[in-house]
């Protein structure tokens, strides 16, 4: 199996790696540079729990190659909170509305309405509940995710 | 809430939303799942798994796999069996079926383990695991229920497929049948419920790392890490203190991970053998084809009721498909115990039975016994339609409101305090059903097809005492020289939010913030044995402990207060962490140089109290605590395409002190999202040969946000008998969503027909079956019609008991004999003691437990019959009959609903 350098900057923090051709950028920022708030749940892109931002586009990790990261700039869930610990305004509508319960597929719902969000601060309702298309919790019900969307949207929760 | 005493903390925390503890860590992706764990020198496992249904192991290559890079060991059973191993159910009873952790010679579905690679690296391991060469005899796979009762068998050395069974045929003819002829009105329903993959989002996983002298730490997703501690412990004959299990984050469980199985076992044995630490990280496909299932039932009931809709009696015949190796061989008992003791039902009675089929095992799911309130609720509506009669109010007619109770239910269930029935009137009283079938009869006139669900039922939760593991539980607490409140609690979460729950308890019951409460849990090395998420039950027995502590904690508080300030402890209050003696605010103190003095100054301590701030109380509650609900929901079915959409969802759920609602909502949401799709979406179907067919969230349909719609919640908060009030809330939405939403379609469909027989899920094909007038049973492939009236299938032959020998038999009964009775729960041996006087025959049978006389029997060339009452597990009478023939005696025992059991006996020797 080919090895690769890499250069790669997650959450702000510059890291240089040598990865396996095949790893997946989700196994990497998880095994090889330790940020395991990524999750991976299927593996074969269907959930939505280990997505991330690359280049600030909300990506799943378990679809691209670690390779193809390469120059690129990651956000996971742990940048997501401001560095005085103070939650992302998506963090807090989650905790808010009981958007969580085992928090398995929380990194990467949050990161997908962050990413919504950071697009457009206008975003509606409607458009974020749309992203969630593509995530799958099996805890909650998607009642406080809902909730926290119309929360982060200034509609009534 | 009344229950608040007023000699506490003015700030309120039960009964408030209290932001969750748990969340700082899981939103910022801090927390800790097992795959998160890296330990130096740490492996990784893969398993070779058998790509066919049944079969037997010809040989297994490993050449090639052994020479691939990364690859430390390649182990099979034989392997393994160096440590010997005898996997348990959940009630910590031996497994049946001749289980093994890697297959032994044989295969007996898709999926199962047969070799386990150790290598560098995941990837190694899979690649290496791709490249063993299995050669096995493939043989006819048993797949269905069907095939189980005509099949080959699917352990060789079982005597039949039946896994387990209970019920007892012969009252049908006996009691219910003549009931059911002279009742006004019969009607019968089918369901047949497809099999589940509980698919928790983070799949199993299992990091093991041997320490010191033969101890070991493991980290595993399971449902109660002291649970997981015990069960390792005893299924390797270990000493549970030798196994430290931590699960600090779990990605769900839902009953999947209530045990560690097959692979999680492999992994610890693995990991003694090899001497290292190994990790084995379940992927996606393994979860959906190769972890335990479940549901996959059969069933058909029957009920008879009078002119106004009054149940007469009722007959149902259960089957589900326990796989190849389940989890414990289960006839799913408790479908029948709780399918009635809500309701006046004069005379009910089963069969119900657990057959073995070459598919993936059979696991736990969030109610597991759902089925009764999915074919009663359904059946029930059924007959509302045939007798025109309003769902509400048959409902009405038949429900045991409060008002009639304490009263002994149906399969002798003492029922004291359930509100089904005052759940449905506040249910009637918020949702306008005759505006509702005014806008249907309307929209019925443009071809809108709507329509209104309606069930209530009954869940025991919180149970303890009756069964292994279900027990009660401990919290320590104390409150540290910081002034901060520390709390070790037996409880886990999954996602439950226990340290929530429980930290409001204590804040709300001592008095102090919320915020200066640290709980800690998820380590067996922490506070005492408990199951932890498993029959509704923590927030019942941990909340009731947690309780019981604080109250112990605080007036040890007021104790020292009180002679530190020469006030009576009456006069003492504890507030926001401060400490208040009425009339004297200068000796208020705060909680810290309260404990400050405990910890550090104990002479300052009234004369013989123990040094520090520390409580501890382990809860036994009341045996079970009844939670009820009501829920309606409205549809719209699209008669173009099938597609059914909800519209509006409301619960009257009461689950009595309910000490936070947003995590109490969410439990229910939770399970209701699952019913959703149980009923419309999901399915893990096998083909003829024994393939499971789902092997991707892209065939095995999860719901999505767009599939579950907004939930109403109505709170009937009637306390429980348990210490705070609390009945439990974990499993109600998965057991209760599934007929309100089944009654909602059938109510949509009424115009085209009943559904006859129902098979799950209701896809929009099938729909548009009913729509369209064709068979939806389902069954085109099987041509024999279920009758219309019950017919109770012969309960599996008790093989072969003695018949009456022609010739007289040797010898004499009488004296003792070395007896053993092999019941559905497992074998009992006790000595049973003869006395004959003619053809009269009198004894007693005596265990450890105790001695029951019994006399009124017969013998009659050497057979004897007998009866013995007895109590437990419940009120039924044993039924003996027995053949002597020499030395030795064989024969059977009928145990009313618990089925017959093979007897044999022998002189002591
Ligand atoms: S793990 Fe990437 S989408 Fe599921
Ligand atoms: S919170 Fe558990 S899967 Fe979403």
């Amino acid at each position: 199996m080919s090895e690769h350098r890499i250069d790669i900057t997650v959450n702000g923090r510059r890291h240089t790696a040598t990865v396996e051709a095949r790893a997946s950028l989700g196994e990497f920022l998880r095994e090889g540079l330790g940020y395991t708030g990524t999750h991976l749940a299927c593996e074969h892109g269907v959930c939505g729990a280990c997505t991330v931002r690359v280049d600030g586009v909300a990506v799943r990790s378990c679809l691209m190659l670690a390779v193809q990261a390469d120059g690129c700039e990651i956000t996971t869930v742990e940048g997501l909170a401001a560095p005085d610990g103070t939650l992302h305004r998506v963090q807090q509508a989650l905790q808010d509305n009981f958007g969580l319960q085992c928090g398995f597929c929380t990194p990467g719902v949050a990161i997908t309405l962050a990413a919504v969000l950071d697009d457009d601060p206008a975003a509606t309702a409607q458009d974020m509940e749309a992203a969630m298309s593509g995530h799958v919790c099996r805890c909650t019900g998607y009642q406080g995710i809902r909730r926290a969307i119309r929360q982060l949207a200034g509609e009534a929760v | 809430m009344s229950f608040h005493a007023s000699s506490v903390g003015a700030t309120r925390y039960v009964g408030e939303r209290t932001p969750r503890k748990e969340d700082g860590r899981l939103l910022t992706g801090r927390g800790q799942f097992t795959d998160d764990v890296q330990l130096p020198g740490m492996m990784h496992v893969a398993y070779v798994r058998s790509p066919v249904a049944r079969g037997r192991i010809v040989s297994i290559g490993l050449d090639v796999a052994r020479e691939m890079p990364g690859v430390q060991a390649i182990y099979t059973q034989a392997d393994l069996a160096a440590i010997p191993v005898q996997m348990m159910s959940f009630f910590f009873t031996p497994i049946e079926s001749p289980v093994t952790l890697l297959a032994d010679g044989r295969v007996a579905c898709v999926g199962d383990p047969v070799c386990m690679v150790i290598a560098e690296s995941r990837a190694q391991a899979e690649d290496a695991a791709a490249l063993v060469e299995l050669e096995i005899e493939e043989e006819t796979a048993l797949v269905t229920i069907a095939d189980a009762r005509t099949g080959p068998l699917v352990h060789p050395d079982r005597d039949d497929n039946v896994a387990a069974e209970m019920g007892d045929a012969d009252m049908l003819e006996e009691v219910i049948q003549p009931l059911l002829d002279k009742a006004p009105h019969v009607v019968t329903h089918t369901i047949r419920h497809q099999r589940i993959a509980q698919s928790p989002m983070e799949c199993r996983a299992c990091v093991a790392s041997p320490e010191g002298s033969g101890e070991m730490t493991v980290w595993v997703g399971c449902q109660s890490p002291h649970l997981a501690a015990r069960y390792v412990a005893l299924v390797l004959g270990l000493p549970q203190e030798s196994i430290r299990v931590i699960a600090k984050d779990v990605g769900g469980g839902f009953g999947l991970k209530n045990i560690p199985w097959r692979e999680e076992v492999a992994v610890v044995v693995a990991a003694r053998l090899f001497g290292r630490p190994l990790k084995w990280i379940e992927d996606r496909y393994e979860a959906l084809t190769a972890s335990s299932h479940a549901r996959e039932q059969e069933v058909t009931l029957t009920i008879g009721l009078d002119e106004e809709g009054r149940l007469l009696a009722a007959w149902s015949d259960y089957a589900c498909n326990n796989g190849a190796w389940p989890m414990g061989e289960d006839a799913n008992i408790a479908v029948h115990m709780f399918m009635w003791p809500a309701h006046k039902l004069p005379a009910y009675g089963f069969v119900t039975r657990g057959w073995y089929t070459n598919t993936m095992g059979l696991g736990g799911y969030r109610g597991p016994w759902a089925m009764e309130s999915l074919i009663r609720e359904t059946t029930l509506d059924k007959a509302a339609r045939k007798l025109g009669i309003d769902p509400v109010e048959l409902r009405r007619r038949n429900l045991l409101y409060l008002p009639e109770q304490p009263v002994t239910s149906s399969m002798g269930i003492e029922v004291t305090d359930i509100t089904p029935g005052e759940c449905l009137e506040k249910l009637v009283a918020h949702v306008d059903i005759a505006a509702f079938r005014k806008e249907q009869a309307e929209a019925r006139k443009e071809g809108r097809y709507l329509g209104m669900g309606i069930a209530t039922y009954i869940e025991p939760t919180g149970s303890a005492g009756a069964m292994q593991p279900m027990t009660g539980e401990t919290v320590h607490l104390r409150i540290e020289p910081t002034g901060k409140v520390v709390a070790m609690l037996s409880t886990h979460s999954q996602g439950h939010g226990t340290a929530t729950t429980m930290a409001q308890v204590i804040a709300d019951r001592l008095g102090v913030a919320y915020e200066d409460i640290a709980v800690f849990e998820g380590d067996s090395a922490i506070g005492a044995f408990g199951p932890g998420a498993a029959g509704s039950r923590q927030g019942v027995i941990a909340g009731g402990a947690t309780w019981r502590a604080t109250e112990l904690l605080a007036e040890k508080v007021k104790a020292v207060a009180a002679h530190l300030s020469n006030a009576s402890v009456e006069a003492v209050t504890i507030a926001e962490g401060m400490v208040h003696v009425e009339g004297a605010p200068e000796m208020s103190r705060s909680l810290k140089e309260l404990a400050e003095i405990a910890y550090g100054d104990p002479a300052r301590l009234p004369e013989g109290m123990a040094s520090g701030l520390e409580a501890q109380f382990r809860y036994q509650p009341p045996p079970m605590t009844m939670t009820s609900a009501a829920h309606c929901c409205v549809v719209e079915v699209d008669a173009e395409t099938g597609f059914v959409k909800i519209l509006r969802w409301i619960s009257a759920e009461d689950c009595g002190t309910v000490i936070n609602p947003g995590v109490v909502e969410g439990q229910i949401a939770g399970g209701l999202a699952q019913a959703i799709g149980q009923v419309l979406l999901e399915e893990m179907p096998y083909d003829a040969r024994g393939n499971p067919l789902a092997a991707t969230f892209k065939d095995y349909l999860m719901p999505t946000m767009f599939d579950v719609p907004d939930f109403e919640y109505l709170h009937a908060n009637t306390p429980s008998q348990t210490i705070g009030g609390m009945r439990g809330v974990g499993e109600g939405g998965c057991i209760i969503g599934p007929p309100t939403l089944v009654n909602a379609i059938a109510d949509a469909l009424a115009p085209f027909g009943e559904i006859e027989e129902l098979t799950l899920p209701l896809t929009p094909a099938r729909i548009l079956d009913v729509i369209e007038q064709r068979d939806v049973s389902g069954r085109q492939a099987q041509p024999e019609k279920v009758a219309a009236a019950p017919v109770a299938a012969p309960l599996a032959p008790v093989p072969e008991v003695a018949e009456p020998a022609p010739a007289a038999p040797t010898g004499s009964v009488d004296g003792d004999w070395d007896m053993t009775l092999k019941a559905p729960m497992g074998g009992q041996t006790f000595l049973a003691h003869f006395d004959t006087d003619g053809a009269a025959l009198s004894g007693y049978l005596s265990a450890p437990e105790g001695r029951q006389e019994f006399s009124g029997g017969m013998i009659d060339n050497g057979r004897m019959k007998f009866e013995v009452k007895v109590d437990k597990p419940m009120k039924i009478t044993l039924k003996y009959d027995i053949q002597l023939d020499g030395d030795t005696i064989t024969g059977k025992c009928r145990m009313g609903m618990f089925g017959t059991a093979k007897v044999t006996a022998v002189r002591p020797s």
